[in-house]
């Protein structure tokens, strides 16, 4: 599948200041019995977005203006941690969420962010919190994905890291898949090779066949 | 993914000797299995990584599978893929269709996926469905020394058998379907070094809280984690599984220990394992997986067992766990604010007072199952206790074997009448109320003592509030209707 291009992006900051935030939390799991990955936006913090009568919860921070329809996440610390459920990053860009910061995120769920378009942008905690203070009166901050930089209202500017290759695959759409068979098939069959020879036990049930 | 932080480069152990002075040629486990599973390097200091085996359930696979249909792709190697469906599945019958149309349709999807993929399948009606990362090892499926992948993070579970196992998303299920690689960044490596002794009631589970308790929910990200001392060397492959599995709560994606003669005895003779000569020029090889006495890891972690009692989570996160004869934690008392509020919003959640005592809490649920531990061994250690007891009038308690073959083991060995008998009902094997996706499941409110591995808002069903602990405890809590230290009960 691949993921739409990412360059940069306009936008008001939401507001989540809770630390761990789970992806339990982002997309419970009852609503993973739904096997499309599209349409899952209405799921997302469904828990925490509606009320247990599927009456929007007014006090949640995601059902308030201008917050509503902000493509941008601010969290707090280890965003996104728990199961490895893709979901969680397919609801959150259904919403309309193209990028997330925070001081550090789950592995798993970091990793499927970019494998969708979505860009994880890991600052100090101590930005995080200057920002997150600041976000609720409204913050609208312009990501640059070209110069790593989230810059806020104009007024100041943060660096952002983001591994080289890691970027161009966002920047472009790249599809991890189609890269490793269109750029690896003949190293991928040279260790098949060398592991058939080393360890001829993993390939024994094929042999049978 | 880029898992390596300055700050966490800062924060090695200072009796850990730098990248540059580690002894050329020394190896941990981990960079072991790294190098013999490295494909090619690629930019950002990453590698393409071979993938030996991948267990595909019903949750995680649909997208794959589209993937590989809309762009025409192929699986790469079909067997070395095993599928099974255990996370939606309902547990209290297994001869009628599935009530819930969702989960009918996602099951069905799942057959027609392995049919048409001519992915090796364990029937939902068959003795060989169970959890995936209990019918892995079961079935020889899981093999030291390989590297294994599934779309469930828990997969850190089959790290005991020295493999490097990790969770993955669904677009890499897809990945790894079509070029049997998968790109990875090399983790750190972490030593847990456990010493001491454990005493009774003293379990993995225990063991595994404390730690996560000591170190966090982010205390690993980053590293791949090896456990080692006296203590691991003499658990059982049951043992070594539930802490390899909840390594993941502690942000780490692998968790390992070394094969040794306990491995192979579990191994040998298992459906798909190597049998004759292939057997043992591979135990052979497997007994070669040792982290060389000379090498060094990033950071390392002791943790005394001789400290640990019984551990009762009290939050929303698998951190926040105290032993249970401690008393609630006071919010007021920590000092980080973000800790602070963490608590207080977890207090509020799970509807319990700072200060007072975590053992009399009443409960409404009990859940014995899951990964973590739904395991023959798991289910001994709760039949022990509720033998020729009786559970609380106002407590529902299930009993849902890991797999077809734990479950049809404790059969034999009469485990299914005593839970029945003392008023657990005796369910079919699945993923059940550890993610709560069939009608396993807490309403607002309900309180459950749980075996399984994640006590986060709602993991059980919306409101419901969830304690983590062993198979005794939890059976433990089901006889006397509140949070109970087992040791009062069983000796
Ligand atoms: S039992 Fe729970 S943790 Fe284990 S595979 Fe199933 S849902 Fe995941």
């Amino acid at each position: 599948m691949k993921p739409q291009p990412f360059k940069t992006l306009f936008g008001t900051a939401a507001p989540l200041e809770q630390d761990n935030i789970d992806t339990d939390i982002i997309f419970p799991a009852r609503f993973l019995l739904i096997t499309a990955r599209e349409g899952l936006g209405r799921y997302a913090f469904h828990d925490r977005r509606f009320e247990s009568d599927d009456q929007e919860n007014p006090d949640f921070i995601l059902n308030q203006q201008p917050f509503r329809e902000a493509p941008i996440l601010l969290a707090g610390a280890n965003f996104g941690s728990g199961s490895s459920r893709e979901q969680a990053v397919w609801a959150l860009l259904g919403f309309g969420i193209r990028s997330i910061i925070a001081p550090s995120f789950g592995e798993i769920f970091q990793a499927n962010c970019l494998r969708n378009g979505i860009l994880p942008i890991t600052l100090p905690d101590h930005i995080v919190r200057q920002l997150l203070g600041r976000a609720l009166s409204g913050l609208n901050l312009t990501i640059d994905l070209e110069s790593q930089t989230v810059a806020v209202d104009d007024e100041s500017r943060f660096d952002f890291d983001i591994p080289p290759e890691r970027k161009l695959a966002l920047i472009n759409g790249w599809d991890e898949t189609a890269q490793i068979l269109n750029q690896k098939a003949n190293e991928i069959t040279a260790f098949e090779a060398r592991q058939r020879q080393e360890q001829p036990w993993l390939y024994e049930r094929e042999i049978d066949q | 993914m880029f898992p390596i932080t300055n700050q966490q480069r800062q924060n090695r152990d200072p009796r850990c000797v730098s990248e540059d002075l580690k002894v050329a040629g020394a190896k941990t486990l981990y960079e072991k299995l790294w190098d013999s599973h490295r494909v090619c390097d690629l930019a950002d200091d990453e590698a393409l990584i071979y993938i030996d085996r991948h267990l595909v359930h019903e949750v995680s696979s649909p997208q794959a599978f589209a993937a590989l249909r809309a762009s025409e792709r192929q699986l790469r190697r079909p067997l070395t893929h095993y599928a099974v469906a255990d996370h939606a599945v309902p547990t209290r019958n297994r001869t009628d269709a599935i009530e819930d149309p969702l989960a009918r349709a996602q099951v069905a999807e799942l057959e027609d996926n392995v049919a048409d993929f001519h992915v090796p399948y364990a029937a939902l009606q068959g003795a060989d469905q169970g959890i995936v990362h209990v019918i892995g090892p079961e079935s020889g499926f899981t093999l030291p020394g390989t590297t294994i992948v599934c779309g469930d993070s828990h997969t850190t579970t089959h790290g005991a058998f020295g493999a490097l196992a990790f969770g993955i998303g669904a677009s890499e299920c897809g990945t790894v379907m079509a070029t049997q690689c998968l790109r990875q960044k090399k983790a750190l490596t972490m030593l847990v070094q456990l010493s001491g002794i454990a005493s009774r009631h003293v379990t993995a589970k225990d063991i595994a809280l404390a730690l996560i308790a000591r170190i966090g929910t982010n205390g690993a990200a980053g590293y791949a984690v090896e456990y080692a001392g006296p203590v691991v060397s003499a658990m059982s492959m049951a043992e070594r599984m539930t802490l390899c599995n909840l390594t993941i709560e502690a942000g780490s994606r692998v968790g390992l220990i070394a094969p040794d003669e306990t491995t192979l005895a579990f191994v040998k003779g298992r459906r798909l394992a190597p049998q004759g000569p292939s057997w043992d020029r591979a135990a052979s090889y497997w007994l070669s997986l040792l982290t060389d006495a000379s090498a060094e890891y990033d950071s390392i972690v002791e943790l005394d067992l001789d400290r640990i009692e019984p551990q009762v989570t009290w939050g929303t996160s698998p951190d926040q766990t105290v032993s249970i004869a401690q008393a609630i934690p006071d919010p007021t008392a920590i000092a980080d604010t973000s800790a602070r509020r963490q608590a207080e919003t977890a207090l509020d959640y799970m509807g319990l007072k700072a200060g007072t005592p975590l053992e009399g809490t009443v409960i409404s649920h009990v859940f014995i199952g899951s990964c973590t531990n739904g395991r023959i061994e798991d289910l001994r250690a709760a039949a022990a206790v509720a033998a020729g007891r009786s559970v609380a009038s106002d407590v529902t308690a299930i009993v849902v074997p890991g797999s077809g073959a734990t479950r049809l083991q404790a059969e034999a060995e009469g485990l299914d009448r005593i839970f029945s008998e003392a008023g657990f009902q005796w369910r079919h094997p699945g993923c059940s109320m550890c993610v709560a996706m069939n009608d396993d499941r807490l309403e607002p409110g309900d309180r459950c003592a749980s075996t399984s591995n994640r006590n986060f808002e709602g993991r059980q069903g919306a409101g419901g509030r969830t304690h983590l602990m062993s198979p005794a405890m939890a059976a433990a809590a089901a006889i006397t209707g509140y949070l109970t230290d087992v040791r009062k009960i069983a000796e």
